[in-house]
């Protein structure tokens, strides 16, 4: 392979991305460098095992794919601007629409729930850490690895272009020849090994390390959504692992499982892919609904209203998720009888889904609402998020659906949901969780203007193409047709609108790491209901110096009637915490170099590589090392500095 | 900020209200149907849509109320607005549950109802004579459209001609990869795959020229792979086939193979049909496309908006209707 098949070239805007992303590399290991901080990095974060730590870690990443998916959707947001723009030509836009996809969902709206799982489910629980720490750690590593892999597509070898939903036979060998699509399939693997194992280690977490004497219906309700979540994981991502391993064997190794040639079935794959996909979409927005329950009963200052109904809505919906796939694939001409079932089936998932609105509604009933910036992101996804639910059930009309299929009515009912439930849950969780994670909060001021531009900038962005869809606007078009520009011109100001609420976000962070006070108390909002804001702030990092019993819901807000902490200094016993290791990182990059190798179908490195993976997992099984206690003494140093006494 | 928030939720509430009012003046192409098949679809859409206002009325009212009505620092607040213990009530918890399934009901029935007729050629009005559907084959390559007319024994490339008021009875495949038959005017779509036949009935109860395209990506050429449906009374119809059938020339095997190469191609018309060499609709012809021109996929046509089929005919600068790959 010449150099110049290597790097992808001939793009004014690739160059440009490869200037900025040498550029910024440059001066990250400059300044590393220039402030001696290679050994803090090391030490502190890229070896860590510290739950918080690399629940930071995942969030940043989030943050930063976040970026790379809006830029993408910006670009392609002006080729459709108007028609005949030249901006981008159909190739390029292919690319970028697959991408965005791609990124959004797997590398951004995953990790950034994830990052925030990470932070606060052991504080709410009242454990010290994950189950299995090494474990967590791997699975960041995996991610982070697994989401490079992906990226270095733009500016090596060329990226994918089939969509995020890379149906075969497009997908394959024969019509998408060459790397892209390779990066695809193994940037989804490489990661895919750390969801599924944050799964396991989430599940574990919160079946077993739970505060004394807490019960399960006494959980709060985001943990409970991460423990549903983690089953849709265990169960849905093997599905994923195994299709997109078939696809693999296609394309490098010459199987012919979803091949036109040698009877594959192509349409296996789009069975395979939804069997994941769809429950995927809930792996994305039940955490968003726990942290929504969590914001509100927060701020409205009172108890959640109907939890048991919460939760049987949560366990109820992951359950159906798994029973309406077909719903993508309506128009494949599965006969009447299937697509009645399927359809049905889908419109069911609106019952428990409208129970939960119903409930945060009665939440606010008879409350008190402060109207703080995370509040105010938790409220705007109601009402935004029912269009998005209501959008969902007509398209869940088998067929009704055959003139939405495929149309801007799909992709403007996705974004609903997506960004309405996700994003904004995002949002409004990083906000109120940051004073936990960085002990100081963020500007409030700020905060509420780049709430206000991305809120409307999404309206405007998406509600108009609910209508040019029914004008029979298709998805995936890189140019439009003259009676579709008005519509189109709204949408592309929305989603500048949306752009400039993600920079003030950015400056909100960058503002209040500088000018915002520092938390003294643990419980910053001074309404906090749940364990994790029982902790001090900055947490220590073995969290709970002494466990309380838990008794009831809400178990903060027993703990402060009746004047208790998790600082009991006749109760307290040596705490033992894992040792951070190197292992997880090092293990990864190999990994990641073994995929490298078979994106470009240069099999000694894949092997080298694989191998050397297989060592460090050896290397771990010969792993005695046992941690270390923190004694008594010292909790009780770190605690009374750190609650000022 | 706290008034412009009331402001901006009202206006939320009203926004797809008065859009829904004013759209339906103007003519969205779906729902602007032109034949029984999209009129089952306009009216289910309408139908579900009085379903989905009333429930976004409802919650739009209620959480304006709440958080209106809530808010800390209200003027006029009483005691009595709070109540941080309220943890529930079976009652109207099992009135909330009930009602949106009782609108699953309602919306499933005539979906199930519209899914069994759909799989049948539309009926005639009362009072006139039912038709034979017309067949016509349609069959998609990289990224182009051939419909076939087996009967007729004529073939066109990228249009197709329908007389009105009689069914249509496509029998859809592709060449090579997935794609989608739609022509939003005259109903929903279907996907079109290789090695096997689906088959989708539309009808035109107006004349006129309905836009068709490809509405399931399917790589670089996917926007420009659209057709135009003519439709026209009988008589019309019957006189554009019989002159097809006398002026246009036969398709050769090789002129189709050529054709089958990925790329634009202009609109043609032929005296015979490709369904004599192959049929993509089987399993026998799902590889014909691939086994031919396996290498050809990977290359690029660097599409830009404003290029069409005549920009890559001219390259080739002969009037073979030969695609241009680099
Ligand atoms: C009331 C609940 C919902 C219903 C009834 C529903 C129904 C549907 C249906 C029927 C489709 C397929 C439409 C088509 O391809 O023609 C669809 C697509 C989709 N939905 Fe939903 N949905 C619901 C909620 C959600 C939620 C909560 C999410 C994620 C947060 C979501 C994300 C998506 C995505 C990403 C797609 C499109 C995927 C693609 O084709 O690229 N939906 N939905
Ligand atoms: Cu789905
Ligand atoms: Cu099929």
């Amino acid at each position: 392979m010449q150099l110049d098949e290597f790097f992808v070239t001939g793009e004014p805007l690739i160059y440009g991305g490869m200037v900025s992303i040498a550029l910024v590399t440059i001066a990250i290991l400059f300044i590393l460098t220039y402030f001696k901080k290679w050994g803090w990095l090391w030490r502190e974060w890229l070896t860590t095992v510290d739950h918080k730590k690399i629940g930071v870690m995942y969030i940043l990443s989030a943050l930063a794919m976040l970026f790379r998916g809006g830029v993408d959707a910006m670009m392609m947001r002006v080729q459709l601007a108007f028609p005949n723009m030249n901006f981008l030509n159909a190739q390029h836009y292919d690319e970028i629409f697959t991408t965005h996809g791609t990124v959004m969902i797997i590398f951004m709206a995953m990790p950034f729930l994830i990052g925030l799982m990470n932070i606060i489910v052991p504080l709410q629980i009242g454990a010290r850490d994950f189950a299995f720490p090494y474990l967590n750690a791997l699975s960041f590593w995996s991610f982070l690895f697994g989401a490079m892999l992906f990226n270095i597509s733009f500016v090596i070898g060329g990226s994918p272009d089939a969509g995020w939903t890379s149906y075969t036979p497009l997908a394959g060998a024969a019509m998408s020849p060459g790397p892209g699509q390779n990066f695809y399939l193994m940037g989804l693997q490489l990661s895919g090994i750390g969801t599924l194992a944050t799964g396991i280690n989430l599940m574990v977490t919160i079946l077993k390390m739970r505060a004394p004497k807490m019960k399960m219906f006494q959980m709060p309700i985001f943990t409970w959504s991460t423990l549903i979540t983690s089953f849709i994981i265990v169960f849905a991502f093997p599905i994923l692992t195994v299709a997109l391993a078939l696809m693999t064997l296609d394309r490098i190794f010459g199987a012919q499982f979803f091949t036109l040639t040698g009877e594959g079935m192509p349409m296996m794959w789009a069975n395979l892919f939804w069997m994941w996909g769809h429950p995927e979409v809930y792996i994305v927005i039940l955490p968003a609904f726990g942290i929504f329950s969590e914001v509100i009963c927060t701020f409205a200052r009172k108890q959640l209203f109907g939890y048991k109904a919460m939760v049987w809505a949560i366990i109820l919906i992951a359950g159906l998720s798994f029973l309406v796939w077909v719903h993508h694939f309506f128009t494949m001409g599965a006969g009447a009888f299937v697509n009645s079932v399927f359809s049905i089936s889908t419109m069911l998932i609106a019952v428990p889904t409208g129970v939960k609105i119903f409930n945060w509604l009665g939440t606010l009933y008879k409350s008190k609402i402060k109207n703080t910036v995370a509040m105010m992101w938790a409220l705007a996804f109601i009402p935004s998020f029912v269009i998005g639910g209501v959008t969902g059930v007509m398209l869940g009309m088998a067929s009704a659906d055959y003139q939405f299929h495929n149309t801007y009515f799909l992709v403007a009912h996705f974004h609903y949901v997506l960004i309405a439930g996700t994003v904004f849950a995002c949002f409004s969780g990083l906000v109120f969780w940051y004073p936990k994670m960085f002990g100081h909060k963020l500007n409030e001021r700020i905060g509420k203007w780049s709430f206000w531009f991305f809120v409307i900038g999404f309206h405007v962005c998406f509600f108009p193409q609910y209508f040019v869809g029914l004008d029979g606007m298709p998805r995936r078009v890189f140019t439009i047709i003259p009676e579709w520009m008005p519509l189109n011109i709204i949408s592309t100001i929305g989603a500048f609108g949306m752009g400039a609420g993600f920079a003030i976000f950015v400056f909100c962070i960058l503002y209040s790491y500088r000018y915002s006070e520092r938390e003294k108390s643990g419980d910053s909002w001074g309404d906090g209901r749940t364990l994790e804001w029982a902790t001090p702030t900055p947490v220590p990092f073995y969290n709970f110096a002494t466990l309380p019993e838990i008794d009831s819901q809400d178990a903060y807000v027993k703990l402060k009637e009746e004047g208790r902490t998790t600082f009991e200094e006749d109760k307290l016993e040596p705490i033992h915490m894992p040792n951070n290791t190197g292992q997880p990182i090092i293990m990864m990059g190999f990994l990641f170099f073994a995929s490298f190798g078979l994106v470009f179908e240069w099999m000694w490195m894949a092997i080298a590589f694989l191998i050397a993976g297989l060592i460090m997992m050896v290397v771990r099984s010969f792993d005695y090392d046992e941690g270390y206690h923190v004694e008594v003494d010292e909790i009780k140093r770190i605690e009374r500095s750190a609650r000022g006494l | 900020m706290k008034s412009m928030k009331q402001l901006m939720k009202k206006g939320l509430a009203l926004a797809p209200l008065s859009l829904v009012l004013l759209l339906s003046g103007c003519e969205l192409a779906v729902l602007d149907p032109k034949g029984p098949v999209a009129q089952t679809q306009y009216d289910l859409i309408m139908y579900s849509i009085i379903f989905m206002l009333f429930i976004v009325v409802v919650v739009f009212g209620a959480f304006a109320f709440m958080v209106i009505r809530y808010r800390e620092n209200r003027p006029g607040r009483k005691e009595s607005d709070y109540d941080p213990h309220m943890h529930g009530n079976n009652l109207i918890e099992i009135v909330w549950t009930v009602i949106p399934f009782v609108i699953v009901i309602a919306l499933s029935i005539p979906t199930v109802d519209s899914l069994f007729e759909l799989e049948k050629p539309p009926e005639a009005a009362a009072g006139e004579e039912q038709k034979e559907p017309l067949v016509i084959y349609a069959t998609t390559a990289d990224w182009k459209w051939f419909f076939s007319y087996p009967e007729e024994n004529i073939e066109t490339v990228n249009y197709l001609h329908i007389p009105t008021d009689r069914p249509i009875e496509f029998k859809l495949s592709s060449a090579d990869a997935m794609t989608a038959l739609w022509i939003p005017r005259l109903g929903g779509q279907k996907y079109n795959m290789a090695g096997m036949e689906n088959t989708l009935y539309l009808q035109a109860d107006e004349e006129g020229v309905y836009d068709g395209r490809n509405s399931n990506f399917n790589g670089e050429g996917f926007t420009k792979q659209t057709f135009e449906v003519y439709a026209e009374s009988e008589e019309d119809y019957n006189s554009w086939v019989e002159e097809t059938q006398s002026s246009a020339p036969e398709l050769s095997q090789e002129e189709y193979d050529e054709l089958l190469k990925p790329g634009l191609t202009v609109e043609a018309e032929y005296s015979s049909t490709h369904l004599e060499f192959v049929d993509h609709g089987t399993n026998e012809g799902r590889d014909y496309a691939i086994e031919r021109h396996y290498d050809l996929y990977g290359d690029l046509m660097h599409l830009y908006s404003d290029q069409d089929a005549e920009d890559f005919m001219d390259e080739e600068n002969d009037d073979d209707h030969e695609s241009s790959v680099e």
